[in-house]
Formats: C-alpha cells, sequence, structure tokens
C-alpha cells in the first residue's frame, strides 16, 4: 500500500463536482483507493462516504492505494487534486 | 386576481402562463412475511439498470447545465449504498426491495439534510431524494417518464422540483419558476440563479390556486406571485420587465467600459467588497478598482486576532486580482457594537461616538501595526492604498502616519520589499472634516467620502432607526454642501476625491455628483454597470 499526504486547495471544498471527478478517476484502477481525513476513511468507490466527509478548502488528507497499480493510481489522483479539478 | 409572496430567488421579472406539474405519487406494498429474497435482489438489479438508463438518457438529451447537475445521480447509482447495501438489508433482514430502498434513501436523505453548515453537501440530499423515487418507480413499475410538454412563455409551477424533472424541461420555453415549498439552496433556486430567471419558491398554498393555462406574473424581486393579473397590474408589470431586460442589457453592454470628462481625466467606477471571494466577482463585473475592501471580515466571527500572515494573504489575493488597478484597503472600522471578544473592550453607552475605528487601532497599536505591515508587504504584489476610518483631527491622522512609518522601518530592518510610496488617503465622514477638509488636503494623497456615516453625524439620524427613516437624506442640503466642500478643497489642492457610500450607486444623485467632479464612484459589485451607463449619459462625460 502507498501513501501520499495532500492539502486540499478547491475552494469550496470536495462538493458535487469534484467529488464525482475524484470517483470516476479512481475506479480506473484494479487498486483498492482511499480517502483518509482525521483519522476516518472514506472508499473512494463511493460519492456518499466521500460527500459524508465533507471535505473543506484547506484540509490536510491522505490518498491510499492499495493494489497492482497503487503507484500510478496515487500519482494521477494526487495530480487531479492538485490542479483544483479545473477550477478557478 | 390573486397574489401570493414567497421567497424572490432573482431579480428577474416574468409574465407567462402557468403550466403545473405533478410528480408521480405511488404507494408501495407493504412486505409480506415471506419475501422471496433472491428475487426481491433480481428485482433491485433491474430497477437499477433501468434507472441507469433513464439517467444516461437524459444526458443525452438535455443541456450542459442541467448535465453537470444530474451526474451526480450516475454517482449515486453506483455506490455502494444503492447497489450492495439492499442487497445487504433485503439478505439480512428478509424485506422487499421497496422497503430496502424506501430505508436506505430516507436515512440517506436524512443525513445530508443534517450538513446545515455545508449548503453544497446538503444539496445532495436532493439528488438522493430524486434518485430513491426513480428506482422505487422502476421496482414498481410505474413509469415516470415525463411527457410535459411546455408552450412558449411557461411559468413552470410544482409543489417542488427535482433535479431530473428539470433536466427534462425544454429550457427556452421556461420563463419562470415557482414552488411551493424550498428556499435560497433547493434546486429550484440554483437551476433559477443559473439560468438568470425570476424565480419564487416556498410560495405558500400556490397550488391550492392557481391552475393550468392561468397568465401569471412572476416578481422575483419581491418574492410576489400575481394569479390572473388585473389590467394595470399586467401593464405595470410589461413596464417593469421592459425595464429589467433593457438595464441587464445595457449592464453587458456597461461593465467594462472606461469613462472620462471632455478634459480627459478620468472618472472611476470601482467596487465595495467585503472580502476576497467578492474582489473576483467584482473584477468580472468590470469595476476599474476597489473602492473600499472593508477589513473587519478578517477580525470577526473568531476567537483571536488575526496573524499578520492570514492578513497578508487576504490582502496578497486581492492585490493579485486586480494587478494595476487600485485597491483601497480600509483599515480596522469596528467598536465596541460588534463582538470581538478577545480585545474585551470596556462597555460604552454610545459606541458609535466611542472608541471605535482609527481610535480603537490607535489605541491597540500593536494589533493596528500588523495589520499596516501586512498591507505594506501585500503592496509589493499590485497597487495597493491605505485608508483610515473615521479620521476627526490631525492628530489621529499624523499618529496613524507615524505608526505606518514605524511599520515601514520594521520591514526595511526584516528585509522585506513593499511600495515606498503607497498612497494613503482618509475617510471623510465626520462632518467637521468635511467642513474643513482643506485641512487636511496636504496630509493625505486622496479623499474618500462616506455618505452613510457623514449624513447620519451630519443630522443627527442613527440611520438604523426605522423610526427616523424619513429624516436621513443625502440630498439634505447641508449633506450636499459637506461633499461638494470636500471635493473642491480636495481639487483645489490637486488631490481626487472618491466615494464609497450608498450615494455613489444612487440614480438620482449621480448627476449631482458627476457635477461636483467626484473622481471615484465606489459601488456594490452588481451595480457597476449601471452605475456605468448612468454615468455615461451625464453631459460631461464621455466613453473611452
Amino acid at each position: 500500500m502507498t501513501s501520499r499526504e495532500i492539502v486540499i486547495q478547491n475552494k469550496i471544498g470536495l462538493h458535487a463536482r469534484p467529488a464525482s471527478l475524484l470517483i470516476q478517476q479512481a475506479k480506473q484502477y484494479k487498486s483498492n483507493v482511499m480517502l483518509e481525513k482525521g483519522g476516518v476513511m472514506a472508499d473512494l468507490n463511493s460519492i456518499v462516504s466521500l460527500l459524508k466527509m465533507r471535505v473543506k478548502y484547506g484540509d490536510i488528507v491522505i490518498l491510499h492505494a492499495d493494489g497492482p497499480d497503487e503507484d500510478s493510481a496515487l500519482r494521477d489522483l494526487v495530480k487531479l487534486i492538485d490542479s483544483k479539478f479545473g477550477e478557478e | 386576481m390573486k397574489t401570493l409572496f414567497g421567497i424572490g430567488v432573482t431579480n428577474a421579472i416574468a409574465i407567462g402562463t402557468a403550466r403545473i406539474i405533478e410528480r408521480e405519487a405511488f404507494s408501495t406494498a407493504e412486505s409480506s412475511s415471506d419475501v422471496n429474497t433472491e428475487h426481491e435482489i433480481t428485482r433491485i438489479h433491474a430497477a437499477l439498470e433501468k434507472s441507469r438508463a433513464q439517467i444516461l438518457e437524459i444526458i443525452e438529451t438535455t443541456d450542459q447545465l442541467n448535465v453537470d447537475i444530474i451526474k451526480t445521480q450516475l454517482d449515486l447509482l453506483d455506490d455502494p449504498s444503492f447497489n450492495k447495501e439492499p442487497i445487504y438489508l433485503i439478505q439480512n433482514h428478509k424485506i422487499s426491495a421497496e422497503e430496502a430502498i424506501n430505508q436506505i434513501t430516507d436515512e440517506l436523505y436524512q443525513t445530508f439534510q443534517g450538513f446545515d453548515d455545508d449548503p453544497y453537501i446538503k444539496e445532495r440530499a436532493t439528488d438522493i431524494k430524486d434518485i430513491g423515487h426513480r428506482i422505487l418507480a422502476n421496482l414498481t413499475g410505474k413509469d415516470i417518464g415525463f411527457t410535459n410538454l411546455l408552450r412558449e412563455n411557461s411559468i413552470v409551477i410544482a409543489y417542488d422540483l427535482v433535479p431530473s424533472q428539470t433536466a427534462q424541461l425544454d429550457r427556452s420555453k421556461i420563463r419562470g419558476l415557482i414552488t411551493q415549498v424550498g428556499g435560497t439552496t433547493s434546486h429550484t433556486s440554483i437551476m433559477a440563479k443559473a439560468m438568470g430567471i425570476a424565480a419564487v419558491v416556498g410560495c405558500f398554498d400556490i397550488l391550492k390556486h392557481v391552475k393550468n393555462g392561468d397568465t401569471v406574473i412572476v416578481d422575483s424581486k419581491k418574492g410576489e406571485v400575481i394569479i390572473s393579473p388585473e389590467e394595470d397590474d399586467y401593464k405595470k408589470y410589461l413596464e417593469l420587465k421592459k425595464e429589467y431586460e433593457s438595464d441587464l442589457e445595457a449592464v453587458e453592454k456597461f461593465n467594462h467600459i472606461k469613462l472620462q470628462r471632455q478634459d480627459g481625466s478620468p472618472v472611476y467606477v470601482a467596487a465595495n467588497i467585503g472580502n476576497t471571494a467578492e474582489a473576483i466577482t467584482a473584477k468580472k463585473n468590470g469595476a476599474d478598482g476597489i473602492g473600499l475592501f472593508r477589513t473587519e471580515f478578517l477580525f470577526m466571527n473568531r476567537s483571536s486576532l488575526p496573524s499578520e500572515e492570514e492578513q497578508f494573504a487576504a490582502y496578497k489575493e486581492v492585490a493579485e486580482i486586480f494587478a494595476d488597478a487600485p485597491v483601497i484597503i480600509r483599515t480596522l472600522d469596528i467598536g465596541g457594537d460588534k463582538d470581538l471578544s478577545y480585545l474585551a473592550l470596556p462597555h460604552e453607552d454610545n459606541p458609535y461616538l466611542g472608541v471605535r475605528a482609527i481610535r480603537l487601532c490607535l489605541k491597540y497599536k500593536d494589533m493596528f501595526k500588523e495589520q499596516l505591515c501586512a498591507i505594506l508587504r501585500a503592496s509589493a504584489f499590485g497597487n495597493l492604498k491605505i485608508m483610515f476610518p473615521m479620521i476627526s483631527c490631525l492628530d489621529e491622522l499624523n499618529e496613524a502616519k507615524e505608526l505606518l512609518n514605524a511599520c515601514e522601518y520594521t520591514l526595511d530592518q526584516r528585509g522585506v520589499s513593499y511600495n515606498k510610496s503607497i498612497e494613503v488617503g482618509i475617510m471623510v465622514e465626520i462632518p467637521a472634516v468635511a467642513m474643513a477638509a482643506d485641512e487636511f488636503t496636504k496630509s493625505v494623497d486622496f479623499f474618500s467620502i462616506g455618505t452613510n456615516d457623514l449624513t447620519q453625524y451630519a443630522l443627527a439620524v442613527d440611520r438604523g432607526n426605522p423610526a427616523l427613516s424619513a429624516l436621513f437624506s443625502y440630498f439634505h442640503p447641508g449633506v450636499l454642501r459637506l461633499i461638494e466642500n470636500t471635493i473642491s478643497a480636495a481639487h483645489k489642492a490637486g488631490i481626487p476625491c472618491y466615494m464609497c457610500g450608498e450615494m455613489a450607486s444612487d440614480k438620482k444623485a449621480i448627476a449631482l455628483l458627476s457635477d461636483y467632479g467626484l473622481d471615484e464612484f465606489s459601488v456594490s459589485i452588481d451595480a457597476i454597470g449601471r452605475v456605468k451607463k448612468i454615468i455615461a449619459s451625464q453631459k460631461d462625460i464621455r466613453i473611452q
């Protein structure tokens, strides 16, 4: 399993659109991808668990990927988050 | 004729024909005692598949705005809550597919409805209700395919509207939306704002009084709905609607123009903002700069002073958004009437005439210097100017400027760069200062007239007191003379005079202010185009 810490820079956090983009991206990998915030885990195959986390601007979260393609999964997801999901 | 009230969502006005959208209601049978779990599981899978196909079809046939909104429902269908959880419930609790979906939908809906502090996430409750309803309909075999055809100029009326409904309506035929329930963050409001059309939500009893085909006026600004209006109301609203539409058109044309007088001197229309987010809108709406950046937001609703770093980040952000265009930052303008718990301000009988604004800052010098240092540091990133509020005498101004010098020295020691020739001005809001304006012109780079406070101090009227609203008027000759004197004293001394009070955006005042020679009108972010348009029509003004 690999993990990466990352800061959320979207002004209104992971609301519907970025959450949806994150979930869509995570689906592409064989690995199981999770997002951790404050010790709580959300499975990135579930938009409900991600939305329930209410990830906001400035939150520090940890991405975990576990599986054969975990490195590329993490790399791509980090890139997506860093790009602020194309907002602003 | 019947007039009903609700919450107006936009400023638009619509006149059209009522078209009532009903939501298919259906009851779900109670679970019988022997539930065939395998059968129920098959039914769930089929219903989910069908729902997915329907959503995809809606996405195919609707416009981009609705696509973005409704895509979340595809994610929901893939969510374990909807495709694994029901199976688990059916197997372990031996309930029917309908009961399983009902349970899950209700639970999720309640959870999301509870996220009051996060409106963007809370909105998803509507999507959950919407998709839950769809799965249920597919389970019970009800056809919730939409055949509601709309005619031109339709005012769509419903108890409530969900994304999958609005996604299937022909947008080009909708002039207005009315729902019996809902508030400013409900789906209907979001759609109305995005479409820029008239909408009234939370319109109690609308369904009881309106029928299909009725002529309906939707006054979104007032939050009023008139069913089957009388002749005069109809005519009046036709006029208002025309005015609103021409304003809108004009505003778009005028937002980005630059104005000047016959002699070539520029006339600016800037924006008043209260936080960094508004700066972006101000720029988008064509503001020539920021005439008033209120900094109180950094100090309020918190339990400790904002750090220099925090303030620096906010000032820098706005400086960068406006680049070369000037941004006037007003130092902390607050007093005992607001709750700054971390300062433990002593009680005052009359906080409005008390230790507030610059007086407070000169008392809490360390706090003031932190703000000044933050502004100076940010000045390296744009075109910032500093403005002191509520200055009443030269001593205060000089003391403030000395503290600014001290900050410059500190930054020099730290080796931090800043704009060494940053402009410093004062708000002219105390009548004695307006009267003796010429005494202050040599010590500042500009004046900015704060008409709200100037008027209340000059007329001895509390502007927040409704009993006195008839007396509060900046057209009082006394107030006008104060304003005129300020502008003329400024120009005699070769410095510009700006205005950041409400008077600057008042249609009835602009001609006068323009005549007085006001150099900058700083107004709220939505008034920029409108004000530019009015100024442009003044005899002495032309468009660059």
